[in-house]
């Protein structure tokens, strides 16, 4: 599965985009299992309600399951306009 | 409905005659420039815009479809850019097309409400002591959902 990260998520984790293997069943398992790898991972997923995620494109939830998805992305509240 | 993210300018005047050309029975027609910002106590040097290229585009036009779907419109032009924009420059525009002014106001406001907060953009501010900063979401823009 590919995840990539946006504005100061990617800056704090130091990645635009990684491959990963993982078993997790929700987005909410995948990111305690992130936060577990190393300080960068857990200090950008510590407030879960400062941070947005999308599922194949699609803005989703953090107890969404992640069966047959894709892509995940990480990143702050969206400032468009 | 027309949708264009692209890093390039756009000239307000060129797209508005041409977005209002193509919608001959229209009696309305709102436009809205967004346009970047000084900083708090001045000195911003570039606005950095980022986006989710596979996402950007989608979230537009689902956004745009709603608009038609809830207003009567001739139709929609969403232009949003994205890179590194000086103050002053234009970073979008939202033009609506509808026989009735009520129609196209309503759904101008209605997209850029969505565009605040659906699209996936960030904004990043690159002040002239070299310190930058992310542009956080306010919960103002988040609220203005509930009314639609």
């Amino acid at each position: 599965m590919d995840i990539v990260y946006f504005a100061w998520v990617r800056e704090r984790i130091g990645l635009a985009r990684e491959e990963v293997e993982t078993s997790a069943a929700t987005v909410a398992d995948l990111v305690t299992e992130l936060s577990g790898r190393e300080e960068r991972y857990a200090a950008a997923f510590a407030d879960l309600s400062a941070l947005r995620v999308a599922l194949d494109q699609e803005l989703s939830d953090f107890d969404a399951p992640l069966a047959g998805v894709r892509e995940v992305a990480f990143f702050p509240p969206m400032t468009g306009g | 409905m027309q949708v264009r993210v692209q890093e390039a300018g756009f000239d307000l005047g060129a797209q508005s005659d041409a977005f209002a050309a193509g919608c001959s029975g229209a009696g309305a027609i709102v436009t809205f420039t967004g346009v970047v910002r000084d900083a708090e106590g001045g000195g911003l040097v570039a606005m950095e815009i980022e986006h989710y290229p596979g996402m950007t585009q989608k979230a537009l036009e689902k956004i745009a479809a709603e608009a038609e779907a809830r207003w009567s419109l001739a139709d929609v032009l969403v232009i949003h850019r994205y890179g590194r924009l000086k103050p002053g420059a234009r970073i979008m525009m939202v033009a609506t097309a509808a026989r009735h002014r009520r129609d196209a106001f309503e759904a101008a406001e209605y997209m850029m409400d969505y565009l605040k907060s659906r699209a996936p953009f960030w904004k990043k501010e690159i002040l002239q002591d070299g310190a930058s900063e992310w542009v956080s979401a306010k919960a103002d823009d988040e609220d203005a959902l509930t009314r639609w």
